[in-house]
């Protein structure tokens, strides 16, 4: 406990350094990767005229969606937090519901109802109800921490309630807009399954098709490394649209809970709009769900099959969830009671890492098991490894919080009342940390069981999870086969999408 | 016929009556200060005033427009009243120029001599006009959402709490600077605060809310000095309320006679004084030399409190004529410099008249 005070050799700080470079084999990787090919050979792949289709591809991809879910979740974050419309706390939670389907049963049901879609327009549609929630759940909560004294005081200023909007709430709302607009940037550069199902061309999709024709040839790592700096060009982005601004209420003391617009004759107007999302990002899914289901009868249920990769999926879900909340632990510590560079830095890597596609972290794992260390190859400590380097940042988010639930004072109080500083630690900082750990390691389990693009790369042959054995399936277009593994992802991805919206709901303070 | 006047004003939550009928009328240019305990529904008052809610029944008028009656009102941002909400409510993501600028015109031809000039009125340093809200302090940041408020060249100016989140020290100046720069100004005032003092110092009418009424309203001193009932006269400071005799404008009490301000009642009644105005003399040991239609106690206690000590004395019966002795111990505010020791025996003389209490209306 004595060595917290020195940053040189406290063990908390090695560790955290630790964690952070394995964190960066990716990066090491793809930089390793570049040097190694070198440039004559590396050129041709980069410019050539299919790494520009997929740019192209990309770019539309992430200006159409981004913008339709931004509009999107504002319009419904408005309407559930500040508007009388009729049942928005039911329509609040409705808003939330569609992350507990994974993105790739989403597309596997829109393929169901209009076997046609594909393209562009598919892409966009399905991506915008797989992900509008990453920025519901924000804006909703920044729209409830709003102080409506501002509001006030605009409109005692002149200002009708439209100008408030635009010129006071709007600016507001920036964080919020840009840290979701970024998550889910993020998650349309690194699908896969979704796109592969409306036949539409990423990084993504091209690095597998490529990973799985040539196994590990140049040609799919220098892909991977054009998506990295497409990814580090979202978050640069992001970091400079969000600016340097504070944001938080200036001035102490509680605010007013802020008054609900009324809607009057807009009701049923405003009516159609949950109830449309709703439908599409609920209804949709679950009736494709229930059709395959009864289509299939008794027959799809091959209870000792699914049964197989329902373990093998729980337990991955959870060794990983545990071994990444483990590992979080100590940069987690360091970032509330040893704040200062170095604790910035590391962090700062683990969030970069966190934020690269699946596909390149598995893409990483895959070379360097097959050329510096083979026996790991395709084994689960592999697989573990890169559950853990893709979900750090949720356990990294989860824990802080928690450990910022327990401030040093407290420890202080339990030495002054008797108790050793291993005591104090053990029945304060733990006991009040442990519902943020528990969280983040909800989130991280969450995270393995939807997961797909790595768990095909890198699982041990013969072993299947409730991913990639729907996938499976589906690939073959035996979607009656498919369906109980996708009900069972759902089932399971339920409660943790629950604890996601009443966690939210607790971070605005209400 | 007042600038403001407010007619019969309900508003109701639910259940939960805010506001049960008020009528308040506010002379131009005046400071008008409404005080009253929290949750007495001052802050919905203000609320209605500015135009942010309706009232379910009344009428709001000012300068003769209706803004107000019943729920049909009209909305704040056309009324032309500035407000000044508590902590300021500064837009966090603007500069404290584009604050104090934020409702004129972003193209006005004269708008950054105007925000110049409003900094100044506020007594800010123009080198603030480019900092963040939250680079100032508390004070500050009041007189930034003044200026802007003022911006506005309001008819109207209310002022909710604005006080309150700045400390001790702080407060009496702004508030004293504030009420001296609305006044300079002619700009009628309306302050809400839970704070009496600051509500007698602030305003040239005070209006005291209890349960959605208004209980009284008045100029400062009269209300300090001739309160209507008991709870009111408590509010607004320390007092001692006694059973008196009355007869031709004096009072028989536990303090021996002393001069009331009323000359016609007769009869029981309860009288108030405030603690400052009764005076402790130290009496010599030998009681032979005082009056003897004097009034005697002995200190009790003494609570020192700087400038100002609150002395706690108990009466003595007075056997030689028969008065009633209060039952509880007197408080007495005295200066510091010569208070008696706790036990000794004091004089005790009563400055001022007391005031005489309305009959209860059984």
């Amino acid at each position: 406990m004595r060595h917290f005070g020195n940053p040189h050799v406290s063990w908390v700080g090695t560790a955290a350094v630790l964690v952070s470079l394995s964190a960066l084999l990716p990066l090491g990787f793809v930089a390793w990767v570049a040097w190694q090919t070198g440039w004559e050979t590396a050129a041709p792949l980069i410019f050539r005229s299919r790494v520009g289709e997929l740019l192209v591809n990309t770019a539309l991809l992430e200006l159409a969606t981004v913008p339709v879910c931004a509009v999107l979740a504002l319009a419904l974050a408005w309407l559930t937090e500040r508007s009388d419309l009729p049942g928005a706390r039911a329509w609040a939670a409705m808003a939330v519901a569609p992350l507990a389907v994974p993105a790739f049963v989403h597309s596997y049901a829109w393929m169901t109802v209009t076997p046609s879609l594909h393209g562009l327009g598919g892409a966009v549609l399905v991506s915008t109800i797989a992900y509008f929630p990453f920025m519901y759940l924000p804006l909703s909560a920044a729209l409830r921490r709003l102080d409506p004294g501002m509001e006030d005081a605009a409109a005692s200023l002149g200002l009708g309630p439209w100008q408030v909007f635009f010129r006071v709430v709007l600016p507001q709302l920036r964080l919020a807009l840009c840290g979701g607009g970024l998550l889910v940037g993020l998650h349309l550069l690194a699908e896969y399954g979704l796109y592969v199902m409306v036949r539409y061309d990423t990084f993504t999709t091209a690095i597998v098709d490529q990973f799985q024709s040539t196994y590990n040839g140049p040609a799919a790592n220098m892909l991977a490394g054009v998506l990295v700096v497409c990814c580090f060009g979202l978050l640069a982005l992001e970091a400079r649209l969000r600016g340097h601004e504070r944001y938080a209420r200036v001035g102490t003391g509680a605010a007013r809970m802020p008054v609900r617009s009324r809607l009057g004759r807009w009701t049923a107007l405003a009516w159609m709009l949950p109830c449309v999302t709703s439908l599409l990002a609920l209804g949709v899914p679950l009736f494709t769900l229930a059709r395959w289901l009864i289509a299939g009868g008794t027959a799809v249920w091959h209870l000792d099959v699914i049964g197989a990769a329902l373990g093998q999926t729980l337990v991955w879900a959870l060794a990983g969830g545990v071994l990444t909340t483990v590992v979080s632990v100590p940069m987690a510590w360091l970032s509330i009671r040893k704040p200062g560079k170095l604790q910035r830095m590391v962090e700062a890597c683990n969030y970069m890492v966190g934020s690269l596609p699946g596909v390149v972290v598995a893409l990483a794992l895959v070379t360097i098991t097959v050329r510096v260390a083979l026996p790991l190859y395709q084994t689960v400590a592999t697989i573990l490894l890169a559950y853990m380097l893709m979900f750090l940042p949720r356990a990294l988010v989860s824990l802080r919080a928690g450990i910022a639930q327990a401030p040093v004072e407290l420890e202080h109080a339990a030495r002054s009342l008797g108790r050793t500083p291993t005591q104090a630690l053990w029945s304060i900082t733990l006991r009040l940390a442990a519902p943020g750990a528990a969280a983040g390691m909800a989130m991280v389990s969450l995270g393995i069981t939807n997961e797909l693009t790595a768990t095909l790369l890198l699982a041990p042959t013969g072993t299947q999870t409730l991913a990639t054995a729907f996938w499976a399936f589906s690939s073959e277009i035996d979607y009656a086969a498919a369906a109980p593994y996708a009900l069972t992802m759902v089932l399971l991805s339920m409660p943790l999408t629950w604890l996601l919206y009443v966690q939210s709901k607790r971070t605005a303070g209400r | 016929m007042g600038f403001l006047e407010l007619h019969a004003i309900r508003k109701s939550y639910g259940p939960q009556v805010a506001l049960a009928g008020v009528d308040l009328r506010v002379a131009a240019g005046s400071r008008t200060a409404i005080v009253g305990p929290s949750g007495s529904g001052k802050t919905t008052l203000l609320r209605i005033i500015a135009g942010f809610e309706a009232p379910d029944a009344g009428r709001v008028t000012l300068g003769g427009q209706p803004l107000a009656d019943g729920p049909n009102a009209i909305p704040a941002h056309r009324r032309g009243i500035g407000f000044v909400p508590q902590e300021g409510a500064l837009f966090p993501h603007l500069s404290v120029a584009d604050n104090v600028g934020f409702g004129l015109a972003r193209n006005a031809p004269n708008r950054a001599q105007r925000i110049t000039e409003l900094m100044q009125m506020v007594a800010l340093d123009l080198a603030m006009l480019t900092r963040r809200p939250h680079e100032l302090s508390g004070g500050q940041q009041q007189r930034v959402a003044l200026a802007r408020a003022l911006a506005q060249r309001p008819r109207l100016m209310l002022l909710d709490e604005p006080f309150s989140a700045l400390d001790t020290g702080l407060r009496a100046s702004t508030r004293k600077a504030v009420a001296q720069l609305l006044g300079a100004a002619g700009i009628t005032t309306i302050l809400v605060t839970h704070d009496q003092s600051e509500a007698l110092s602030f305003a040239d009418q005070v209006a005291v809310m209890r349960a959605g009424r208004l209980a009284q309203v008045g100029p400062p001193h009269a209300l300090y000095l001739r309160p209507a009932d008991a709870v009111t006269a408590q509010f607004l400071g320390e007092t001692i309320v006694l059973p008196a005799q009355l007869s031709q404008g004096w009072a028989t009490c536990a303090l021996g006679v002393i001069a009331v301000n009323d000359n016609q009642r007769k009869g029981p009644a309860q009288i108030m004084l405030r603690p400052e105005q009764l005076q402790l003399t130290l009496v010599p040991a030998d009681p032979m030399d005082t009056d003897t239609e004097a009034c005697l106690g002995v200190v009790e206690d003494i609570d020192f409190g700087g400038a100002l000590c609150g002395l706690t004395v108990r009466l003595l019966g007075n056997p030689q004529t028969d008065r009633p002795s209060a039952a509880t111990p007197l408080l007495v505010r005295s200066p510091a410099i010569h208070i008696p020791p706790v036990g000794s025996t004091v004089q005790i003389t009563v400055m001022g008249q007391a005031h005489v209490f309305a009959e209860a209306v059984a």
